[in-house]
């Protein structure tokens, strides 16, 4: 189509006006084409900044020690950079969290799909969506300051700073996600198979369990894959509760940093921008990314593998 | 093998609704300890921070003296943090929401991008911290401002803004766009006169949503190294000399909600603990309205929408 034709006035007026029209269209089409590839932007900006800096790290630090060592201390004159001890109290703060979250989540999504009427629904919904809305750092000053000292009363031995506080409050926080998600899974499994155990005189519970929970496996898996990334990324409630000192150990009754607490301890500080403590944070931070990716693939391989087709 | 009894039968199924009625009460008892948490969280809060509950608290900088401290730079921070995240998250968010729904064919680089989003939504926001550190603090110059901590948090919120209009989009009829496009209006004036319309109350969810989320958020925002103690006010938006002053705020230095509540639980002096109840009551009266509205948008939404 040209715009150049300037022999019949009328039509190439009306051919120009269209001219411009398409014109318009094509940039406006191009402008909204530039917002929705942001979100790719992001993706490509986040790897590159952590591989880019953590390259510098790794030029500084050898990978071996990094994986091997079970010390971690990188602002100390005798340097340690042994991210297991950080990974230790990702680790064990995530399994108290998946402890409480999983069971839990996965009662009151049985609960609200297979047993509860449409009223309780109507009242339950809103406040887990409440409960998943309520800021981390506010969780955080409830682990520390609410049930912390509660559970002094049951462990006299508890230090003011546990991951076993934190971690119990992570897995209150993660439990709406669990239970949201899982309970569009079981209600999404069609009303026939219900109907067909409840006449082979099945029980609401046998039928839940039996049939229910795995014609629906894919999707409470993928809920729960999605709760372990919650945990591992959580920050603030563990930087809050948790304590900030590194500590290699599997016990919830000690304080220790995680990966994410380490980052907030050190952004708090004043560290120079290039320094071998500001490229910690980095290779932590990547540490963080692959850990949470190797979770998000995971539980896309399991959807795709048990997924049931009615 | 011996058919069973009436008794047995009956004892058979008299079983099996004494564990459907059990687990209805630990169905429920699970749903009340989610309960029982919020309620527990909130009053502590309002009782443990009542007394700080006046007029100075919300007037007053932060302060050495628990006494004395105040939230004045906090709250303000928070605003001016979310008008530039809700300028920069809205447009990128509806836009790229209604590209992929009314523009994108389906080819690789739909897919790419979608696979992208559902990805990203799964992304620590730490590591948008992280991100914003290297990129918008450090290669852009952008510094510790409001600028940095706002577009960070933009990027945060933006998968569930972009997932909040396609939904919205989504449940508008193909006939709309139809008529539209058969009295002749292009493609963009269809969605500028009809889709969008239509789908704002479902994008406005999203954002509400969204910038709930992004207010609470701690973690990016001292990563890219917010100051926590700030004593002065940025200066107020789109008063200073034009053109270059009217933006002066938005490289200020500031602090926000969360970090001053971080701040102040972290301190061994119980006074602050006050202080930090206090603040957190004021933070989650903020986020639990917003979610509120949000709940309240979608329940009216759902009922008076009749195509």
């Amino acid at each position: 189509m040209s715009a150049n034709n300037s022999d019949a006035h009328t039509v190439s007026d009306r051919l120009a006006k269209n001219a411009m029209r398409n014109v318009s269209e094509r940039m406006i089409e191009a402008l909204l084409l530039a917002a929705a590839a942001v979100s790719v932007l992001t993706t490509v900006g986040i790897v590159y900044v952590l591989v880019s800096e953590s390259i510098h790290f790794f030029q500084q630090v050898s990978i071996v020690d990094f994986l091997t060592d079970t010390q971690w201390t990188p602002l100390f004159d005798d340097a340690h950079f042994g991210i297991m001890v950080l990974v230790s109290g990702t680790v064990v703060s995530s399994f108290v969290a998946l402890a409480v979250a999983i069971p839990m989540g996965t009662i009151i999504a049985i609960y609200l799909s297979e047993f509860a009427n449409s009223k309780v629904r109507e009242i339950a919904k809103p406040i887990l969506e409440l409960l998943g809305g309520i800021p981390t750092i506010v969780f955080g000053y409830f682990a520390l300051l609410v049930v912390t000292p509660v559970l002094q009363l049951i462990l006299p031995e508890l230090p003011g700073f546990s991951l076993l506080s934190a971690g119990l409050v992570m897995g209150i926080m993660i439990v709406p996600y669990i239970a949201s998600l899982s309970e569009d899974a079981m209600r999404a499994v069609p009303m026939s198979l219900r109907e067909g155990a409840y006449a082979m005189g099945s029980t609401r519970l046998y039928t839940a369990l039996h049939v229910v929970v795995p014609a629906a496996f894919s999707g409470l898996a993928a809920s729960y894959i999605l709760a372990i990334s919650r945990a591992v990324g959580e920050t603030m409630i563990l930087a809050v509760a948790a304590g900030m000192q590194p500590n290699l150990t599997w016990n919830p009754t000690e304080p220790a940093a995680t990966i994410t607490s380490y980052i907030v301890q050190v952004a708090l500080g004043d560290l120079p921008h290039g320094s071998i403590g500001y490229l910690t944070i980095f290779a932590a931070g990547l540490t963080l990314l692959l850990i949470t990716l190797v979770f998000n693939i995971l539980g896309q391989w399991l959807r795709a593998k048990f997924r049931e087709n009615y | 093998m011996q058919p069973l009894t009436n008794e047995q039968i009956r004892a058979v199924i008299a079983r099996g609704k004494l564990k459907d009625t059990i687990f209805k009460g630990v169905g429920l008892f699970c749903l009340a300890i989610a309960l029982l948490v919020i309620v527990a969280l909130i009053a502590d809060m309002f009782m443990k921070g009542s007394e700080r509950f006046t007029l100075d608290f919300f007037i007053n900088f932060a302060s050495r003296r628990a006494t004395q401290a105040g939230i004045l730079s906090a709250w303000v921070g928070s605003l001016l943090v979310m008008l530039v995240t809700a300028l920069a998250a809205v447009p990128l968010g509806v836009a790229a929401g209604l590209y992929l729904e009314e523009y994108a064919k389906r080819n690789w680089l739909t897919h790419v991008i979608e696979v992208n989003i559902s990805n990203l939504a799964a992304v620590p926001s730490i590591v948008y911290g992280l991100l914003a550190l290297g990129i918008f603090v450090y290669q852009f110059g952008f510094g510790q401002s409001i600028l940095s901590a706002g577009l960070t948090l933009a990027l945060l919120i933006l998968p569930i803004i972009i997932v909040a209009t396609r939904e919205a989009i989504r449940a508008i009829p193909a006939m709309i766009r139809e008529g539209s496009m058969a009295v002749g209006a292009t493609r963009w004036q269809t969605c500028r006169y009809h889709i969008i319309p239509y789908a704002m109350p479902g994008i406005l969810t999203g954002v509400i949503i969204g910038l709930a989320r992004a207010i609470g958020e701690t973690a990016p925002i001292i990563t890219i190294g917010a100051l926590t103690f700030i004593a002065f006010l940025p200066p107020v938006p789109f008063t200073g000399e034009p053109p270059a002053g009217l933006f002066d705020w938005v490289m200020s230095p500031f602090t926000v909600m969360p970090i001053q509540i971080f701040n102040w639980t972290s301190r061994p002096d119980p006074a602050f603990e006050v202080n930090a109840a206090a603040a957190g009551f004021v933070l989650m009266v903020m986020v639990l309205s917003m979610n509120a509205v949000a709940i309240y948008l979608r329940y009216k939404m759902r009922k008076n929408i009749k195509w």
